[in-house]
């Protein structure tokens, strides 16, 4: 369990815009181990889903680099998987054909036919998502988008899978549905997970470490919290516990206290008009 | 008073009452007037039209003597039709005739030589009809083979889009009749055969509607492809796919919808060469035909070209809807209203 699998070490990104280079991270530096669940918590625009496109190599690291399993990665790979936050299933596909696609690719010649079908099937299952498997995407709920983006992810077999936000679109109860089966899954499979979320609840009932980001420009790791909750978790039965309770003041005091967002005062302007629209509010 | 307006609520919101028969009978007659409008206001329209050209026509007068209105060019389609039933009943003629002929020379001599020679009768309007359709399908056709391949390397590489554009830009404007002369050159050099297969103002008028009408289907399918949302291109390179899988299981769906909106164009502007091209080029079509009637200039001239500026109207519009329908069936998204 304690075996080192994927290191993060000293990455930083910097993106070109018209008033010079932004330095958006800096000096990242995170050691995952084999089948660990780490969340990456902090305020939005703080760079958490940039540390993930690093991880999976759709973006290049200006400073640094990662490394799985001994060896650098710097282009995007399916032992990557990445489950994106607006599910980006292919609407002209059914549910079987979306995870079929990436199946297809990665077993080819390594599987038969049957086996493939099968494996699909199976990783269907672990969603509970058979009984709409011949269903395209817009004939079913966000929450079971997700569910299929999901398990076109395992569909891949990845070594560490990605989520960005993978519940930040559904409803309340939708996300907690799909938090309980995320856990079943881990359960499971033992997978090592890298999930984005700026739910504290969230991250604290399926992490076993929480990564607390500082606020951007520059933005870097804060905070790591170690989450020593015993598994299988309950919600029920952790809305009472008092560790489960300081665990999450841990992470709320970071957020609101330590990293209070402040206006900022150079930057996007896109930041700055939704920060003036608060300030507005407020008066 | 509180009591008695609870008392009418209730009374209302019950299906059985005579507000809801009212507002069913209401809702229904709606329906109703709304078919009814759909159907009466474009047949008003004609009506109106028809109107105005029978009325406007008596005040036109030509050196062909008055215009045509509506009645004189329903009587010249009548012609037209009675001369195609000629023309048929000619071509059996013939064809009993030539075998009447053979088997009494071969009853006279068993050796003797037969020759089977095929009708040709001068074409009428109806196998000009074929042979403009027949023309304009496969030059849309070569247009098409030439665009969307071309559309979709230039829209996924925005370099080779700009390399590309300027010369797009400069020949998406220029006339069929511009074309013509070079084409026509070309062919005439070029295409030198014994036996053609083709007639050169076939490949003449081909070419032509072919380089007028392949821009619209290029530069939509390449705007189509270039647009492809970010996240699905992510999707693809994750899952590593090759650039000719990403091209088909991605890109091509994704663009679809615009290549449609390109071809639909594409399609009315082939069409619409075509007739010039075929005036000026000489293959037997409807271009030809309404040079020929121009020509011609007999009394009745006028209202055959009339017949055919309206059967080149229906054409024009039947070949839009049949794209139309191949369009809704090939898209993915049943839901997406396509007009």
């Amino acid at each position: 369990m304690s075996e080192l699998h994927l290191e993060i070490s000293k990455v930083g990104i910097e993106f070109p815009t018209q008033k010079g280079s932004f330095c958006a991270l800096q000096d990242i530096n995170l050691k995952i181990n084999k089948g660990e669940f780490v969340s990456l918590i902090g305020h939005s625009g703080c760079g958490k889903s940039t540390v993930l496109n690093i991880v999976a190599g759709l973006y290049k690291a200006t400073t640094g680099g990662v490394m799985l399993n001994g060896r650098e990665v710097n282009a995007p790979g399916p032992e990557r998987a990445v489950v994106f936050q607006n599910h980006s299933l292919l609407p002209w596909l059914t549910v079987y054909q979306n995870v079929e696609l990436g199946v297809k690719q990665i077993f080819k010649g390594k599987k038969t036919r049957t086996e493939m079908a099968e494996w699909i099937v199976h990783n269907l299952e672990l969603v509970h998502m058979t009984h709409a498997m011949h269903r395209r995407p817009d004939e079913i709920s966000g929450g079971m988008k997700q569910r299929v983006g999901i398990a076109r992810a395992l569909a891949m077999e990845p070594q560490v899978l990605l989520m960005d936000e993978p519940f930040g679109a559904l409803d309340a109860l939708t996300r907690a549905h799909l938090q309980d089966s995320l856990m079943d899954i881990q359960n499971q499979l033992g997978n090592t997970v890298i999930m984005i979320t700026h739910d504290v609840d969230e991250a604290v009932l399926l992490s076993d470490r929480i990564v607390m980001m500082t606020n951007g420009p520059s933005a870097t790791v804060g905070e790591i919290l170690d989450i020593k909750l015993p598994r299988p978790r309950n919600r029920l039965v952790l809305a009472e516990d008092p560790e489960y309770n300081g665990y999450r003041t841990a992470v709320l005091r970071f957020l609101y206290d330590k990293q209070k967002k402040i206006e900022p005062t150079t930057t996007i302007q896109r930041e700055k008009t939704t920060a003036d629209a608060s300030n507005i509010k407020v008066a | 008073m509180s009591e008695a307006t609870t008392l009418l609520t209730t009374k209302s919101l019950n299906p059985g009452s005579t507000f809801y028969k009212a507002l069913l009978t209401k809702c229904s007659s709606t329906k109703i007037r709304d078919l009814l409008l759909s159907a009466f206001l474009p047949i008003l329209g004609l009506m109106i039209f028809l109107l105005f050209w029978q009325v406007g026509s008596q005040h036109i007068k030509t050196s062909l003597g008055t215009f045509p209105g509506p009645k004189e060019v329903a009587v010249q389609w009548k012609n037209l039709i009675a001369e195609q039933k000629d023309e048929n009943l000619r071509e059996i003629a013939f064809y009993e005739r030539q075998l009447k002929r053979n088997t009494e020379a071969l009853k006279a001599d068993p050796k003797a030589e037969i020759q089977n020679r095929k009708y040709s009768g001068h074409p009428t309007f109806f196998s000009k009809i074929k042979t403009s359709l027949g023309t304009v399908l496969c030059g849309f056709l070569l247009a098409t083979l030439i665009a969307i391949p071309v559309g979709i390397v230039i829209g996924l590489s925005q370099s080779l889009y700009r390399a590309i554009n300027p010369v797009i830009q400069i020949f998406k404007p220029v006339s069929p009749l511009a074309w013509l002369p070079l084409i026509t050159l070309i062919v005439s050099s070029a295409y030198v055969s014994e036996s053609p297969m083709f007639s050169k103002s076939f490949i003449i008028s081909l070419l032509t509607v072919t380089l007028c009408s392949m821009w619209p289907t290029m530069i939509n399918t390449a705007v189509g492809v270039a647009s492809v949302s970010k996240d699905l291109i992510n999707v693809s390179r994750v899952l590593r796919l090759g650039w000719f899988t990403h091209v088909i299981k991605i890109v091509l769906p994704w663009s679809i919808p615009m290549m449609f909106t390109g071809l639909r164009l594409s399609l009315g502007i082939a069409w619409m060469v075509l007739i010039a091209a075929e005036m000026l080029a000489q293959n037997p079509g409807l271009g030809k035909f309404v040079w020929d009637e121009f020509q011609n200039g007999s009394s009745d001239s006028l209202g055959r070209i009339c017949v055919a500026v309206l059967t080149i109207g229906f054409i024009g519009f039947a070949l839009d809807r049949t794209l139309l329908a191949i369009q809704s069936y090939i898209n993915w998204d049943k839901s997406a209203v396509v007009r």
